[in-house]
């Protein structure tokens, strides 16, 4: 059978760690390749790829945020401030030196690390509910400074226009453009991050995560390792918030406000803490959701509130349905979207057996 | 065992001299010092609360001490961060199991090869080429260790699902995985039936005469300490009260009466 370990005996280490160990998941794999990159953009309208972009940006940020809270351990709410300062950088190089995505990308991306070590320090010393404290404080912070520095920030409602990526000397103005753009950067940032968590450093980040006492004594430096972890998570955020300010044209802080450190904590948590499939599902999930609401709301909204009162109605709806959500997830299912995903393939793994 | 003792080399690896530690008004250690011999196996015993833990705290840099001098194979221990002293080769298990139980066996044992490896964040990132050929590498070594501890049906499983005696001898093998030179087993037997103890003590002896690894063992069994012991150290209310070989610790009258009470000592005497 092709979904089952039986039957496929692994001859060398190599083979034995690899990404996709059973054929079906390789092919489950290829299958999403194909559909993201050749189907989707056939079959969907413009509208419908916009919401694709958004979700991979989310992607890229949610990824960042598990490897330091899911894998790591360490709780941040600054996330969406890392985000900003990665998207003022790549304005203002793009902008001031006219610089192409692919030195501005990395560029916001290391930009954010630089930051993230500086809010990672006290992680050092403080665990837990004072550690978010600490982030949430950085969140403020950042947003200060660079709403109050024209010098970052351009001056008018400290926003600053920028131009849509090229390529090759093509610009990507067509969402469809922008779509495959996005895409490549999400893939490549789910594969990263799944060499990383299998390979020596992401292990230190689950040890620190399970025993921080232990990890240091079996030789990995937690001072180190926990720097590396705010620096790559906050490197993620940082290409996250050069996606978004290429995707909108505009860099802006309102973009990267609480709020949206809070949707990406509620997308690993509904997801799945410490996955990477769950930080995909969680970004499909919080960022489709509020479309989804609109669209049930404008069918049947009105047989409940009036006409005039249900934009309200729907935005007030996405706050409280997303606090809800977060709350049943923490309670029902902690492991999120990626556990119930492990406990259906676990069933069809032994199909049509009972085990 | 005096001939097996003797047999093996006579130097030292590990010198613990004149350490204390208090915490608060608590002399938890005081002014204690030791001698390991290379390749031998060193039992530090004591009634509850002696500072035998405390004392393997301070070797392993869990802890600092605030007197003395502790020193590897000339290299001074104190000040050293707990991660620097695993590099030099001090691993060490727990008296209560401290696995990273959200990970496999293998990826605790993998984790115990960690201060071996050496790639950094960008080849980990791109995984194939350098940072999987030394998964590869170090991932032989760590299925000999599996091996070794007869585990391997184990491998795939999270350690938090295993039974508690497995899960010590999961504890030292991601110890051995480091390579050490000087193990530090803090009870590894507490807590295990007949016939866990057994296999333990036979790991024990199996990793001390296969690798040649000194190990210092705290363990509250008599029966195992007297067997398997070449040297014993005996701590009492943070003080060493005797060392020496298991048959003249035996007889010191020091260790009788911390162990068995002064009166005891009175009517045998």
């Amino acid at each position: 059978m092709l979904h089952r370990e039986s039957g496929f005996y692994k001859t060398d280490y190599k083979s034995d760690m690899g990404l996709y160990r059973l054929p079906i998941s390789r092919f489950a794999a290829f299958g999403m390749l194909v559909l993201f990159f050749a189907v989707a953009p056939l079959v969907l309208s413009e509208y419908h790829l916009t919401l694709l972009s958004l979700v991979a940006i989310a992607v890229v940020g949610a990824l960042g945020l598990n490897i330091l809270l899911g894998y790591t351990g360490q709780l941040s709410i600054g996330h969406a401030a890392f985000m900003s300062v990665g998207a003022y950088t790549a304005a203002n190089l793009a902008n001031n030196f006219d610089l192409p995505f692919l030195i501005t990308l990395p560029a916001g991306g290391l930009m954010a690390a630089a930051v993230g070590v500086m809010v990672g320090v006290p992680s050092l010393r403080i665990k837990g509910v004072y550690l978010a404290i600490a982030t949430l404080a950085a969140q403020f912070i950042i947003e200060w400074i660079i709403n109050h520095s024209p010098s970052i920030s351009g001056g008018v409602q400290a926003s600053i226009e920028v131009d849509r990526p090229t390529l090759l000397g093509v610009k990507l103005d067509q969402p469809a453009e922008l779509y495959y753009f996005l895409l490549i950067v999400a893939v490549i940032a789910i594969i990263a991050t799944q060499n990383l968590i299998r390979s020596r450093i992401g292990r230190a980040f689950i040890a620190i995560r399970d025993q921080d006492i232990a990890a240091e004594i079996i030789g990995i430096s937690v001072f180190k390792y926990k720097l590396y972890a705010f620096a790559i998570s906050s490197f993620y955020a940082g290409v996250t918030g050069v996606l978004y300010t290429y995707y909108l044209g505009i860099a802006s802080y309102e973009q990267f406000q609480l709020g949206v450190s809070i949707d990406y904590l509620a997308m690993i948590i509904i997801g799945g803490l410490g996955s990477v499939l769950g930080s995909v599902l969680g970004a499909f999930f919080v960022t489709l959701l509020p479309i989804g609401i609109r669209l049930a709301m404008e069918e049947i909204g009105t047989r409940f509130v009036e006409h005039d009162v249900l934009a309200q109605v729907i935005s007030q709806l996405r706050q409280i349905l997303f606090g809800v959500l977060i709350i049943v997830f923490l309670i029902v299912e902690p492991d999120g979207l990626n556990r119930l995903w492990i406990n259906i393939r676990n069933y069809f793994r032994v199909w049509p057996f009972s085990y | 065992m005096l001939d097996a003792g003797a047999a093996k080399s006579s130097d030292t690896i590990l010198t613990v001299a004149n350490v204390a530690k208090s915490f608060g008004g608590v002399q938890a250690v005081n002014d204690v010092s030791l001698e390991v011999p290379r390749g031998s196996i060193y039992s530090i015993i004591g009634p509850n609360g002696a500072g035998k833990t405390s004392l393997v705290n301070m070797i392993s840099g869990f802890y600092k001490a605030d007197r003395g001098s502790i020193k590897l194979d000339g290299t001074e221990l104190i000040g050293r961060r707990p991660s620097k002293i695993a590099e030099l080769g001090v691993a060490r298990t727990f008296q209560n199991i401290a696995l990273f139980r959200g990970l496999t066996v293998l990826d605790n044992l993998m984790l115990g090869r960690h201060v071996r490896m050496k790639s950094g964040v960008l080849s980990c990132f791109a995984f194939w080429g350098p940072a999987q050929r030394e998964e590869v590498e170090h991932r032989k070594r760590a299925e000999e260790i599996i091996d070794f501890l007869r585990i391997t049906d184990l491998r795939r499983l999270n350690t938090g699902e295993l039974a508690y005696g497995l899960q010590k001898r999961v504890e030292l093998g991601r110890a051995l995985a480091l390579d050490p030179t000087l193990l530090l087993l803090d009870e590894p037997m507490a807590g295990m039936n007949q016939e866990e103890k057994e296999d333990m003590v036979r790991y024990v002896l199996d990793v001390n005469a296969e690798f040649g690894t000194t190990i210092v063992l705290i363990e509250h069994d008599m029966g195992v300490v007297m067997d398997i012991s070449d040297y014993i150290a005996v701590l009492d209310q943070g003080v060493k009260i005797a060392d020496g070989t298991p048959d003249r610790v035996k007889e010191d009258p020091a260790v009788i009466r911390a162990y068995l009470g002064a009166s005891h000592l009175q009517d045998k005497v």
